[in-house]
């Protein structure tokens, strides 16, 4: 519990009644804590993607442009209470509905599947929406009843899970819709279904793990077996892996160096700049670097953690809580999967990897935290 | 402690909805596993990075760390002078990987243009080898092309370096050097002979190679490449010039079908030319339509005809029953042997020895051979080299035969005797006759420079040698076949040849070899040059027609270019003093 034991520490305290004279970063609604070290994992991000990127720094203006976007959108968001957010809960979702039907009719095919919606002005991918709509409404469903919620509760709140994840699945796009999924059930998890209900679901996914394998793809199919066996194909499916732990282990210690790593420069590591971008920093900075990163991750989960129990109500404890605990699963599947622990799935380091979507949806959440946290009706203990 | 916790948490909310209990145990599981999955990474961190490193970073340098050749530099062929015949020039080949085009389609479009392809065809040529890492594009292409390409900056074209081979001599020498493939190995000539020692060995070096197998740097050396030997020839590229500027033009004046000629110096057994008809640019187009590949005078063989009467001469003299001045009635031209005669070009009538080669009495020649032993005649053929390889080393190279004669068998030895019935090559024909310029010394033939003194097999007596090389003069001479071959300063030897082709298991009447072999200075011989002209349609078709002017004006460029001093007072400047003194 010492973890959460900062709370009743005497800074713990002090924050928690901080507002005599607001600065100015508290009347912007923001957390200084939180914000500072989210720009610091930002700023290691863009060293990385230097090297990443061999250099070009057209890559680094254009991850510059998207950052600033995904900061905006955070101080925007922060500024909305959790109450209004509450009100809008179902009308974001329901539109999130409408676009991800309208993406399998109408979407553009990247890569074999269909993700984007073109609007005109630019590409839009409804299923990174949902990451935060699908939270924001089982929260809202949950929220509205008893709680712990009751049985029949859960059926409507799985039905308000199963439909866009299972739209996404269609897409395909597995890891997208894994992640909604998971951060829907986060929120019924926080919100206290009994452990029976949790190790029954458990037994019940294990068991549907045999019937699932024939409606999964080829590729994904391959994904697992690659997974359990990367060197049995190391040309083809298990290449990704293999490049990836040797590039990892080559690091050592104290890495090669900026620059230096020549496992990602020779071209050997696939997406080195987006999803592989972990392989780059262990190579680079060896263990020491890794240790560093995975401790300010470590940093901002706990204190995101700590800013969702001081919500003051319960939407928007358990959307602030999910929200977090969905970026730790970023860090857990892009890390497991880069350093061989888990299956290759789609998934950006987050806040590192090069790209603008998943970045723009990340630095949204956050602004959900951190409104949650900053919107509390004062009172003395 | 939960109870305390749980209490704060009902003060502290305050909205209308209901309150979201709190699960401390739940809370500390879910701690807990984040817990774990960070000291999960960690710990498969520590694993990859700690323990394992040493075997993923060996992993990693297999991957990136590759020898590679460096090509050795083909040695030089020259000339006895050291001028170049064959050199190679670094030049730059150009290659793509066609597994990493796909990025690249748009810009093929310029590549093509540079490397004057067709671009559609380099389309079809990179997807029809799409699975593939390396094709080549274009091989050996000039370097302001190269650095063309290299301006384009692909990252799926790439250049390599390579050596190109130049052959200055051109035609007149292409037989002889031959040439190498796009690989650089030698597949013709003195370029395939002496491949092994031309080549050198390639050495070897670490590079780093990125993933599309580009090379990014150097790390080490591994073998430095020993660079080829450089291969000293015999030949003197002028005397080659010269004969072979003299054979083309009288290939071409009597429309013959090919020739060859060979030039020897006799006191050490080198070959100072070897050319040939019809020959080919091995620079440039190596088609080898006609047989223009081939080189001639080492391995196509045929029937020396009257050029071997000097020999039966000398089977003569040596056997005893004949001197030179020994009298032969070849009255009335012609000889029946059975069904077959021997004829003459007209009647003789009674001459002597000498004379039986002035005139080139076929009948003449007959008569002597079947008043020898039956075997002396063949004898003396196989001590001058004619059942055996020269022992120039060269690919493709022939072996004379000598017929195996029997004791009864009249009309093969009468034949013999003018030089049918055994086969020879002009290279042969030279290395005999130069035991006849070296008073009856055998040398070997060499292709390469002999920088020592080359001692000599003594295979025909001095005496005899000298005195058959007396009469041989008489050839040159206004009375015998051959005036045509004369040289003025100097005083020649030689025996002409016309040869009825053998066709369809007959001779000809129509198709010839027009031959002539002979040494000057005949005082003292230093070179040795046999002509053989091949089935001249023009007209005239005698050895002493067709064959010596080329030997005269060859040997007399060669006796000057090599300070030869004449051994021949000079005709005209005698007849001026002798006007000035009337």
């Amino acid at each position: 519990m010492s973890l959460y034991s900062g709370t009743y520490s005497p800074s713990g305290l002090s924050e928690s009644n901080p507002v005599k004279h607001p600065g100015l970063l508290a009347r912007l609604h923001l957390d200084l804590t939180l914000l500072s070290s989210l720009i610091l994992l930002c700023l290691f991000g863009l060293i990385v993607l230097y090297s990443a990127a061999d250099q070009h720094w057209a890559a680094i203006y254009r991850q510059l442009l998207r950052l600033g976007a995904a900061y905006i959108v955070m101080l925007v968001i922060a500024q909305i209470p959790p109450a209004i957010m509450r009100r809008w809960t179902p009308a974001i979702y329901s539109i999130g509905l409408l676009l991800l039907i309208a993406v399998l009719v109408f979407g553009h095919v990247g890569k074999g599947a269909q993700r984007w919606l073109d609007l005109g002005v630019f590409r839009f991918q409804p299923s990174e929406m949902m990451k935060l709509a699908v939270p924001m409404m089982v929260a809202w469903f949950i929220s509205e009843r008893t709680l712990p919620p009751r049985f029949r509760h859960l059926l409507g709140a799985m039905l308000i899970i199963a439909i866009p994840a299972f739209l996404i699945a269609r897409q395909p796009d597995l890891g997208t819709s894994l992640l909604v999924a998971s951060a829907g059930l986060l929120v019924l998890f926080l919100a206290g279904i009994s452990w029976r209900l949790i190790m029954g679901a458990i037994g019940m996914a294990a068991a549907m793990a045999y019937p699932l394998w024939y409606f999964m793809h080829d590729y994904q199919r391959q994904r697992v077996l690659t997974f359990l066996n990367p060197e049995s194909d190391p040309l083809g499916h298990g290449y990704h892996i293999i490049q990836s732990k040797i590039a990892i282990g080559s690091g050592g210690l104290y890495g090669k160096g900026w620059l230096f790593g020549t496992q990602s420069h020779l071209e050997f590591l696939p997406e080195r700049s987006t999803d592989f971008i972990y392989a780059v920093i262990s190579e680079e900075f060896g263990l020491l670097g890794v240790s560093l990163l995975l401790s300010l991750y470590a940093f901002i989960i706990i204190r995101g953690l700590y800013l969702a129990t001081q919500g003051q109500s319960t939407y928007g404890r358990l959307l602030a809580g999910a929200l977090i605990m969905t970026f730790f699963v970023y860090v857990l599947v892009n890390t497991g999967m880069v350093s061989g622990l888990l299956p290759v799935v789609g998934v950006p380091l987050p806040l590192i990897s090069y790209g603008g979507t998943s970045l723009v949806t990340l630095m949204a959440g956050f602004g959900i935290l951190m409104s949650v946290y900053t919107h509390r009706k004062l009172l003395p203990t | 402690m939960s109870r305390q916790k749980t209490t704060k948490r009902v003060k502290k909310t305050g909205s209308s909805q209901q309150d979201l209990p709190c699960y401390v145990t739940r809370r500390r599981i879910l701690l807990s596993l984040m817990g774990l999955f960070f000291v999960a990474a960690l710990a498969q961190a520590i694993d990859q990075q700690i323990l394992q490193t040493g075997f993923l970073k060996e992993q990693g340098q297999k991957r990136f760390l590759r020898r590679v050749e460096i090509p050795a530099i083909r040695g030089m062929i020259m000339d006895r002078q050291g001028a170049p015949m064959a050199i190679s020039t670094p030049v730059q080949s150009i290659w793509a990987n066609p597994r990493k085009i796909g990025a690249d389609a748009r810009e093929l479009a310029p590549l093509a243009k540079i490397l004057g392809m067709d671009l559609d065809k380099l389309r079809r040529r990179l997807a029809a080898h799409s699975e593939r890492g390396f094709v080549y594009l274009k091989r050996r292409v000039s370097p302001d092309v190269a650095a063309e390409v290299r301006a384009l900056d692909l990252p799926a074209i790439s250049l390599q370096q390579e050596y190109k081979r130049f052959y200055p001599a051109g035609e007149t020498s292409a037989h002889i050097i031959g040439f190498t493939d796009v690989d650089d190995q030698g597949q013709e000539g003195l370029e395939l002979a002496f491949n092994q020692r031309l080549q050198g060995s390639a050495g070897e070096k670490l590079v780093i190679k990125d993933a599309l197998s580009r090379v990014i740097g150097d790390v080490e050396q591994i073998k430095p490449a020993q660079p080829g030997e450089n291969i000293i020839l015999s030949l003197d590229r002028r005397v080659q010039y010269l004969a072979y500027r003299e054979l083309k033009a009288a290939v071409q004046k009597n429309k013959a079908h090919a020739a060859s000629a060979v030039v020897l110096d006799v006191t050490t057994g080198e070959v100072l030319a070897m050319v040939n008809q019809p020959s080919y640019n091995p620079n440039g187009n190596r088609s080898g339509r006609g047989g223009r590949l081939r080189n001639r005078a080492l391995t196509d063989v045929f029937e020396p005809g009257s050029t071997i009467k000097p020999f039966t001469v000398v089977a003569a003299l040596m056997s005893g029953r004949y001197q030179p001045h020994t009298l032969i009635d070849t009255h009335p031209g012609s000889m029946r042997l059975g069904s077959f005669t021997v004829r003459d070009t007209r009647d003789h009538g009674v001459i002597d020895v000498a004379t039986v080669i002035t005139k080139s009495s076929n009948v003449g020649a007959s008569k002597i051979a079947l008043n020898l032993d039956y075997n002396s005649l063949t004898d003396v053929l196989a001590k001058v080299g004619m059942d055996d390889v020269s022992g120039s080393h060269f690919p493709g190279e022939a072996a004379g035969q000598l017929p195996d004669l029997k004791p009864y068998s009249k009309v093969d030895r009468a034949a013999l005797a003018y030089g049918y019935g055994l086969s020879v090559t002009t290279l042969q024909l030279a290395q005999a006759y130069s035991v006849l310029a070296t008073d009856g010394l055998m040398r070997p033939v060499s292709l390469l420079r002999k920088d020592k003194p080359v001692e000599g097999k003594r295979v025909l007596p001095a005496n005899i040698s000298r005195t058959v090389r007396d009469m041989m003069e008489t050839v040159v001479s206004s009375e015998g076949t051959a005036p045509l071959a004369a040289v003025e300063g100097y005083r020649i030897a030689g025996k002409t040849g016309t040869v009825k082709k053998s066709h369809q298991g007959g001779y000809s009447e129509h198709h010839y070899l027009a031959i002539f072999a002979g040494m000057a200075p005949a005082s003292h011989p230093r070179f040795v040059m046999v002509v053989v002209v091949d089935d001249p349609q023009a007209g005239p078709y005698y050895g002493g027609l067709v064959a010596a002017p080329v030997f005269s004006k060859v040997m007399s460029g060669t006796l000057r270019l090599m300070n030869v001093a004449p051994d021949a007072p000079a005709t005209p400047r005698l007849r001026l003093a002798d006007g000035g003194s009337a």
